[in-house]
């Protein structure tokens, strides 16, 4: 199922397909492991809108909600 | 002179390793941007003298905020003999791809993976020898906290200056150059790192299900915050009482006996002047070493990351992030150093609303003078509140002054930020940077803290043949020019000059204050609760909270907003706006009739 990061449930895994951003940006992310093809998961999401926290291989990042819906992600099962 | 710079990614122990290998003191921290500024220091490796610098981490060559800048004019400007890249061990998967783009600068390196001992917890296994092939660099893995394989990277780089003897430059087009690694990085990665599929929950994992709980987290971080400040309370004050005792007996035993028989003025001078001025600000060391220990086991644990996660949804309401909430906490520390992390924001608007907001984090300088102002006046149980309530207040402040500045200070910037594994500072560390702080706080006892002393003493004394502190000498002349402004906020004449001076520091403030009542630190406490009913005290403390928290302080906010503008904004607006809180608290509880 496609969709976009910021929509996955705590615990849920996905893999990223595309990732919608400007070069800088998309560098920043890059650094941090989120590029096409990485798996991602969702650990839990903070109350009041607030950022979500993701996992990508050991490293454990915190990213606003709206960036994350720039993340596209194919859900794993 | 021989030279080489230790480069990686932010937090991977760059300044862990800076330590060992120069025995320095730079500080560390489990914080992704702790150095955001070149450190430097000499050793003797391989039989010559060799400058090592300490760089800020990078995530790519292509970073534009100020503390990638750092590095990068660095590498512009600077030529080296080679570069030591260190990387998270665990983390290659995406950290190695730093060393495939530093290739195209044509340095010398050598390759240091360090955190082997968490990396060995995660059961991740690294084939070095194949690594070392696949990459033509030489590697090590080390831990740079603990020590394990340290000689082996020490060799590593005797080796690199071996073979390579003389500086060169960096070939700067690899510093704009596009870079296609990500294959690469992906076949290198499968070929020599193993990990395990499934990971067991660690300890990182288990606390911050607790920690992180969406609706526990936040009071959960305040309490915390709350016992460790009982904390250091119940450690510092018993050694503090010691202190003053120690100092006591310094003046009476040994001082007073000594210049019995010296003329009247160099009597006072030295005993009421000197040694009161500066045994009072003395007393406060050992306090302030123990917040400092527990600032810095905060600063290591990890749990500041997690404070800009819970804090992140508040603070976008006044336009700040979460960062800047985790600089506000460090400023609780020197806002010196917390002005200098906001470097880590790219965004300048964002930098400069946070840089407004920081200076009112309650510093542990104007800790000092409110320690000894609520155990003067108020109860030990009021006191505890009090002190609660100025540490609100500045939150307060900070919140309100970003709530009027936002508009000006408009910023978009996405925020991700690492969430590092929890970590615990070892004794040895700990012991250093007690160390750091006490040469701190003496190294500012020794110049302007005893400077300010002297000057308030010559104020306060001159001409020798009035009363001291009279309206007759230099300080009363002082203070009736600043009786206009102190008057309505119930801040007496003499107060006001030690404002004055706390203007230059904080800490000169109680030793102003001393010299001023000519009292010792033992007995001072007693003349000034003599003196002022609560209401006035607590007008000012938070006329002391709230303006202009030091010289250095706004120095530093010149040398980072290179703004003449701001800078000059950053000075009035706390000073207005602390006028009219004190104002508001005095004339209101004026008129309720305390
Ligand atoms: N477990 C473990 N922790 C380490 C090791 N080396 C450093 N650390 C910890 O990792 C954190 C970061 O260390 P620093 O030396 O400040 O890292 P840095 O690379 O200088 O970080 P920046 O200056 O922010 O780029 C601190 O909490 C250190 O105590 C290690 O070998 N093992
Ligand atoms: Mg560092």
């Amino acid at each position: 199922m496609h969709t976009s990061l910021d929509h996955l449930f705590p615990s849920q895994t996905g893999t990223i397909e595309t990732i919608d951003v400007s070069p800088e940006l998309g560098r920043r992310m890059a650094a941090l492991g989120l590029r096409p093809g990485r798996r991602v998961e969702m650990v839990r999401a903070a109350p009041l809108r607030g950022p979500l926290q993701i996992r990508i291989g050991h490293t454990e990042i915190m990213i606003r909600r709206v960036d994350a819906a720039k993340i596209n992600v194919n859900l794993v099962a | 002179m021989k030279r080489i710079a230790l480069l990686g990614m932010p937090n991977t122990g760059k300044s862990t390793f800076f330590n060992r290998l120069t025995g320095a003191g730079a500080r560390v921290g489990n914080w992704p941007g702790i150095t955001v500024d070149l450190l430097a220091a000499k050793i003797l490796l391989a039989g010559t003298m060799v400058e090592v610098v300490d760089l800020p981490g990078i995530y790519n060559l292509h970073g534009f905020s100020d503390d990638e800048q750092v590095v990068r004019h660095f590498l512009e400007s600077q030529a080296v003999n080679g570069l030591v890249v260190i990387l998270n061990a665990s983390q290659l998967d995406r950290q190695l791809a730093l060393l495939l783009q530093l290739k195209a600068l044509k340095l010398p390196m050598t390759l240091v993976l360090n955190m082997s001992d968490e990396a060995k917890q995660l059961g991740i296994k690294i084939d070095l020898a194949a690594l070392a092939r696949n990459l033509d660099v030489p590697v090590t893995l080390i831990s740079a906290k603990y020590g394990q394989g340290f000689e082996s990277a020490r060799q590593a780089i005797e080796q690199l200056l071996h073979t390579h003897p003389a500086v060169i430059r960096a070939d700067t087009a690899g510093l704009s150059q596009d870079d296609n690694i990500e294959v690469e990085l992906d076949r290198i990665v499968g070929n020599t790192v193993n990990t395990p599929i499934t990971l067991a929950p660690d300890l990182t994992r288990r606390l911050d299900r607790v920690l992180l709980h969406p609706w526990l987290g936040l009071p959960l971080f305040f309490i915390t915050v709350f016992l460790l400040f009982q904390l250091v309370y119940g450690i510092g004050t018993p050694l503090q009482d010691a202190m003053n005792w120690g100092l006591e007996h310094i003046k009476t035993g040994l001082l007073q006996p000594a210049l019995a028989n010296a003329p009247l003025p160099v009597q006072s001078f030295i005993l009421d002047g000197l040694f009161d001025g500066v045994g009072t600000v003395l007393s406060f060391l050992p306090i302030i070493v123990v917040f400092f220990i527990f600032m810095a086991i905060i600063e290591d644990s990890g749990y500041l990351a997690r404070a800009a996660y819970l804090m992140d949804a508040l603070m976008a309401k006044v336009g700040l992030d979460g960062r800047s909430f985790v600089m506000q906490l460090m400023g609780f520390g020197c806002n010196v150093p917390a002005l200098m992390g906001t470097r880590v924001m790219r965004s300048r608007a964002l930098r400069l609303l946070t840089m407004m907001v920081i200076p009112f984090s309650l510093c542990s300088a104007r800790l000092q003078v409110f320690l000894f102002f609520t155990t003067a006046i108020f109860a030990p149980r009021a006191a505890a509140v009090v002190m609660f309530s100025l540490y609100l207040m500045s939150f307060l402040m900070a919140f309100l002054t970003a709530l009027v500045w936002r508009g000006k200070y408009r910023s978009v910037e996405p925020l991700l930020l690492e969430l590092p594994p929890y970590r615990f500072p070892t004794f040895k560390q700990l012991l250093v940077q007690g160390w750091q702080q006490s040469q701190h706080f003496l190294k500012g006892a020794s110049g302007f803290i005893v400077g300010g002393v002297v000057v308030v003493w010559a104020l306060t004394h001159y001409p020798f043949n009035v009363p001291p502190a009279s309206p007759a000498t230099l300080a009363g002349q002082l203070a009736d020019w600043m009786v206009p402004v102190f008057q309505p906020l119930g801040i007496d004449r003499l107060l006001s000059v030690a404002l004055l001076f706390g203007f230059i520091a904080k800490e000169i403030v109680i030793g102003a204050l001393a010299v001023i009542y000519g009292a010792g630190q033992s007995n001072l406490a007693g003349v000034i609760a003599g003196k002022l009913d609560w209401v006035q005290a607590y007008s000012f403390m938070l006329f002391t909270l709230i303006y202009t928290p030091c010289l250095s302080t706004v120095a530093v906010l010149k040398q980072e907003s290179k703004s003449y503008w701001f800078t000059f904004i950053a000075v009035a607006w706390p000073l207005g706006l602390a006028w009219v809180v004190s104002f508001a608290f005095y004339q209101g509880a004026r008129a309720l009739g305390w």
